[in-house]
């Protein structure tokens, strides 16, 4: 029979405890290479739209707080326009990537709330970000996304969420506002209330 | 000033997000490591229980951020010189690394952003939370970033990194590696894996090279030395390509890209 000729995708290795030397030099302390973290602002002038803060932690499966995690945001602006789409905003790049406190495990995303972006069929989703997680210990980088609370109706007919089966999982992907533009959103990778990750 | 941060939210559309058919190709996780390999221990508490849930994908993940060249310094790609205050520069055994970064139908991904980070010659990182006894050197940062050309070509020029010893189980050493961050077109190809060196013994006793399920799949991520490629009197060169997901195409998409 003939063959399908493809190439594997190269196997995911762990990002490891130094991955901030490659992805963030800077804060890892290595002055002088670049000029500056890639993806440390997301907001690059009059950005339209809500500003907001999404702050959070990740935990283990025995609740302690990752503090050598790096995280990356893809996501729409304000409009629901990623950045080179006709009429984006050329004020917001749609990606950010931040480190935890290497003391305290707490990251923080300074950002604008994102607009809704349609699903494959048409269907609007519900705003939302996309997050990946990578660490010491993660084999393959986690893929999740970030929800907001205060969007219920939004978030009712969002055609992701409406496929998941174990509704009291929901949650997970809800961040929580706090006041002031912030939100809260913490990533439990076991356990009790472990957060939902996808595959696509 | 810093034009790089407008210009790096471009968006790149492969394949177009409302094409029939379009979309990644589904991710083969039997390929990849496992979330709980308890012999890499820290993995035990870090790994996902519960399946993760599947979805077709959408713009989000067909789509992603884009790196202009303009940004990029000219030592960048360079580790022996771009953190050096001597002009001899890193020590250690200088080589290049080259190769490129395709998609699973074998086609160059073309300008996308390659991110390593290694060791010292000696296997010492230049981090807070390294603690080897192995010694700094001066000349030597670790980091290096570049964007392949049109065919997907990427290269780096640096010194062979040094195995180091990591607390694990009593005696673990990783082999020699470089880490690699790649990006591709859509934030559904993001990839974060290790460059290993052909005919290092370590390679086969380490437990994080021993998460990848077959030798197939570890054998796909050592370099080979290329003498011919080598530049005499100056830097061996290694070979290293890299694979990310490809997508569904219709015929008439494969038509539009002259295939
Ligand atoms: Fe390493």
């Amino acid at each position: 029979m003939q063959r399908i000729a493809r190439l594997k995708e190269s196997p995911s290795q762990t990002a490891g405890p130094y991955v901030h030397i490659g992805m963030l030099p800077n804060f890892a302390g290595i002055d002088g290479v670049f000029d500056e973290d890639l993806g440390a602002r997301m907001i690059v002038g009059e950005a339209k739209g809500e500003r907001i803060t999404i702050r959070g932690r990740v935990f283990d499966g025995v609740g302690a707080a990752l503090k050598d995690v790096l995280l990356e945001v893809w996501q729409a602006d304000a409009q629901g326009l990623f950045p080179s789409q006709e009429g984006a905003d050329p004020a917001f790049t749609g990606w950010g990537r931040q480190a935890a406190d290497m003391d305290t495990g707490e990251f923080a995303f300074e950002t604008v709330k994102p607009g809704p972006v349609p699903f494959r069929d048409g269907r609007l989703m519900a705003p939302h970000v996309s997050l990946w997680i990578v660490a010491r210990g993660i084999n393959l980088g986690l893929q999740t996304r970030i929800y907001f609370a205060d969007e219920d109706e939004a978030n009712a007919s969002d055609p992701i969420l409406s496929r998941i089966e174990h509704r009291d999982r929901i949650p997970t992907l809800l961040a929580e506002p706090k006041g002031d533009g912030t939100y809260r959103f913490d990533i439990r990778l076991q356990g009790e209330n472990e957060t939902i990750f996808f595959d696509f | 000033m810093n034009a790089f941060k407008q210009k790096q939210a471009v968006l790149q559309t492969p394949g177009g997000h409302d094409r029939p058919g379009g979309g990644l190709y589904a991710r083969d996780r039997s390929w990849h490591p496992a979330a709980l390999t308890p012999a890499y221990k820290t993995s035990v508490t870090r790994s996902p229980t519960r399946a993760p849930i599947s979805f077709p994908t959408t713009l989000g993940e067909e789509t992603g951020p884009v790196f202009t060249r303009d940004r990029l310094g000219p030592l960048d790609a360079d580790l022996v010189h771009n953190f050096a205050r001597s002009p001899d520069g890193a020590i250690g055994p200088r080589i290049v690394v080259q190769g490129r970064v395709l998609d699973e139908d074998g086609r160059g991904v073309p300008h996308t952003l390659v991110e390593v980070w290694q060791a010292n010659a000696g296997g010492r990182y230049r981090h807070k939370k390294e603690g080897y006894l192995a010694p700094l050197d001066p000349d030597f940062g670790g980091c290096g970033r570049c964007l392949t050309d049109e065919a997907g070509r990427y290269e780096f020029r640096t010194i062979q990194p040094g195995p180091y010893p990591w607390p694990n189980g009593p005696n673990d050493w990783r082999p020699a590696h470089i880490h690699f961050s790649v990006f591709g077109q859509s934030w559904g190809q993001r990839l974060i894996t290790q460059m290993y060196f052909d005919g290092d013994p370590m390679i086969w006793r380490c437990p994080i090279v021993g998460t990848i399920p077959s030798p197939e799949g570890i054998e796909s991520l050592v370099a080979r030395l290329d003498m011919e490629a080598t530049i005499p009197m100056d830097a061996r060169v290694y070979r290293f390509d890299i694979v990310l997901r490809g997508r569904r195409q219709t015929l008439f998409e494969n038509r539009m890209e002259g295939l």
